[in-house]
């Protein structure tokens, strides 16, 4: 077991190192540079600029650039933003517990629906309830986000005015920002009618990023169940005079739940990609906004240390997920 | 009154290509604490036969029979609940791949307890220290540890002796063993083959063994029912069986064992294989293959007719002194069909 932690920790070494230089580099692709946002339509003199990039340090080769910026990312400083003088650490500890917040309700609801839907459409294999889900889970997973984003806000919040169309939470209320997620820090502060303003603005946003997961882990379910349901050990449980609920819910669920849970793993990464696009749809002050922002005002360093961090949390995931197999399935756990 | 009583049973799944019938007219009386062998090449519906009887046969099967009793309770009309209660207490069944007809996800110990509370009402207590003694019974050595195993962890032959364990956990009058040694190594197919003979003995319980070996037939059954393309063939007493066979297609399993075989350069084989969804013959079904087929056993279906001791579906058994006559005068065509 600690054999296998220290080799997936021994793989993230290379990931961080490919992500740094991505991230470093992509974005210097692109033309402009913080000075000219910074400046913004007024312009700036040319003189004044060339000055100002020098003092960035924006005249240096990009090699030599990127060799700064990596000894002091390994030092542990991830500079400050260009345009707050924020440290990027602080602004990105802020803003993410606002997107983990919102992962983790479009996780619960993918798996709430998803779970089920997938097992049912197995049970009832080429049915009318079968060929539904699988056919309105192929459309979610199709779908683009934003596309989809903008139809919901048009239905639910312009048309029926069930929900509101941004934000996290109502500007009436202020919330002390205890543990950072507004579900509970609401129901922890005294405010009326606070918490069910965080759920209203967290339904939509929810739906948005949880569809494609929800899309992918109901055919995941769907046909792990289905091989399952094959297997002798099926027949045995069926032999022992054993209950329909009990041998699907317990029998087949444990190990169909091995693939899926694989799956829900590799779902984390599309979650955050998900999370920027939700994000700048419902003006939600997540990372993902926070890192589109700082696309257009070519923020070097925020981009740089967000992509990073948000890689390093995909990776620990990962980690944590391929740990959990062994809770599940007995045959990892007793192998290494 | 029989144990378990069929008559005229039929199992059918329709596929693509038409209905396949897996199981064609099979009837059967098996009496308290008595032992069948049901042999018969792979795919001539013996196992189907008795998945039928425990109710296991798989969406879309369709089961039909005339009559299905056990113990004097009509499994046709029973309910599906009431079903489920039978099954798995008084009715149990034992399949050929241990390793994967235990559950890889739950120890053996919940697996064994999981019957015992089910059928028997016990609590975890008791259902622990009965798992504990069934594991005993079945030869199972530190039982108690092996309750917290998974099946991946123990070998194939001590899982097939979980299986047995939960088999016979709450004292079945029927026990149904599908093949059960065929998976195994040969030195501990025969430790599997004396545990199962003593527990029947001990509990005077009906067994019931499929196989397609026949050496396993002879060391275990009294009665013996073979049968071909899901009908059978011949059904009489071993002894009667082994000593001389009335059915051709039983003369040539038996001649087609290697130990019967001593000094012949090459192994006795029955030339062609089991008809299947398209070519079904129209009379007899093994008269594709038998040297001794005629005209009219290729147009004329043989019923299942009393004979010798016991049943035989043939138009000429090789007991019959008239049988050469009765060939010649119906034309023979196996000769044909044997070269």
């Amino acid at each position: 077991m600690l054999r296998f932690i220290l080799t997936r920790v021994s793989l993230i070494i290379p990931t961080f190192l490919g992500i740094t230089l991505l991230a470093f580099f992509l974005i210097r692709l692109v033309p402009g540079d913080p000075i000219e946002t910074l400046a913004g339509e007024r312009g700036i003199d040319p003189a004044r600029h060339e000055q100002l990039r020098k003092e960035y340090g924006f005249d240096q080769p990009v090699i030599v650039q990127y060799g700064i910026y990596l000894s002091r990312v390994l030092q542990g400083d991830l500079g400050k933003s260009m345009i707050t003088q924020e440290p990027v650490l602080t602004e990105f500890s802020a803003l993410f517990p606002a997107t983990v917040e919102l992962a983790l309700c479009a996780i619960v609801f993918a798996l709430l629906i998803g779970l089920p839907a997938g097992m049912l459409a197995a049970i009832r294999r080429n049915s009318i309830f079968d060929h539904g889900v699988m056919g309105v889970s192929l459309t979610g997973y199709s779908m683009p986000i934003f596309w989809w984003g903008l139809i919901l806000i048009l239905i639910f919040s312009v048309q029926l005015d069930l929900t509101p169309v941004s934000g996290r939470i109502d500007v009436l209320y202020y919330i002390e920002p205890t543990t950072g997620f507004l579900l509970i820090d609401t129901l922890l502060s005294d405010e009326e009618g606070a918490f069910w303003s965080a759920v209203k603005h967290l339904i939509l946003p929810t739906i948005v990023l949880g569809t494609v997961p929800l899309a992918v882990i109901a055919r995941m379910t769907r046909s792990a169940m289905l091989e399952v349901l094959g297997e002798d050990y099926i027949r045995t449980a069926k032999a022992k005079g054993l209950s329909r609920f009990r041998i699907v819910a317990l029998h087949a669920l444990r190990n169909a739940l091995i693939p899926v849970v694989t799956v829900i793993g590799l779902q984390v990464g599309v979650l955050f990609t998900g999370a920027i696009l939700t994000e700048t749809i419902f003006s939600w002050p997540g990372v993902g906004k926070w890192l589109i922002d700082a696309i257009f005002r070519r923020d070097y360093p925020v981009l740089q240390g967000g992509a990073l961090l948000l890689g390093i949390v995909v990776m620990a995931v990962n980690l944590l997920v391929d740990l959990t197999y062994g809770l599940i399935n007995p045959r990892i756990r007793h192998n290494r | 009154m029989a144990l378990l009583e069929i008559e005229n049973l039929s199992v059918e799944f329709p596929t693509q290509g038409g209905i396949m019938r897996a199981v064609d007219g099979v009837s059967l009386k098996l009496d308290e604490g008595e032992v069948l062998g049901v042999v018969g090449e792979s795919g001539s519906g013996k196992s189907v036969t008795m998945l039928a009887v425990m109710g296991l046969i798989p969406f879309p099967g369709r089961v039909k029979a005339d009559k299905l009793t056990f113990n004097g309770r009509d499994l046709l009309t029973m309910s599906e609940a009431e079903r489920r209660r039978l099954t798995g207490k008084d009715v149990a069944m034992i399949f050929q791949e241990p390793t994967t007809s235990l559950n890889p996800s739950f120890t053996i110990g919940f697996q064994l307890a999981e019957t015992l509370r089910l059928h028997e009402g016990m609590d975890r207590k008791a259902a622990r220290r009965r798992s504990i003694e069934l594991l005993e019974q079945v030869g199972i050595p530190s039982a108690e540890s092996r309750l917290s195993a998974f099946p991946h962890q123990l070998s194939g032959g001590m899982n097939q002796r979980v299986m047995i364990a939960m088999a016979i956990a709450c004292n079945p009058k029927l026990l149904i063993a599908d093949e059960p040694t065929t998976a195994l190594d040969v030195t501990i197919q025969a430790q599997i083959l004396d545990l199962l003979m003593n527990l029947q003995k001990e509990r005077n319980m009906a067994l019931v063994m499929i196989t397609h070996n026949m050496g396993v037939v002879a060391e275990t059954a009294r009665r013996v029912m073979v049968m071909y393309a899901g009908q059978i063939m011949e059904e009489r007493s071993a002894t009667d069986l082994f000593a001389s066979p009335q059915h051709p297609y039983t003369a040539a399993l038996l001649a087609a064992l290697p130990e019967r075989s001593e000094g012949a350069t090459r192994l006795a084989t029955i030339p062609g294989v089991v008809p299947g969804l398209y070519d079904r013959p129209k009379g007899c079904l093994f008269s594709p293959r038998c040297a001794y087929a005629t005209e009219h056993s290729r147009n004329v279906r043989p019923e299942l007719k009393p004979w010798a001791g016991g049943h035989i579906r043939c138009h000429y058994p090789l007991g019959d002194p008239n049988r050469n006559a009765e060939i010649q005068a119906d034309h023979p065509v196996g000769a044909e069909a044997a070269s």
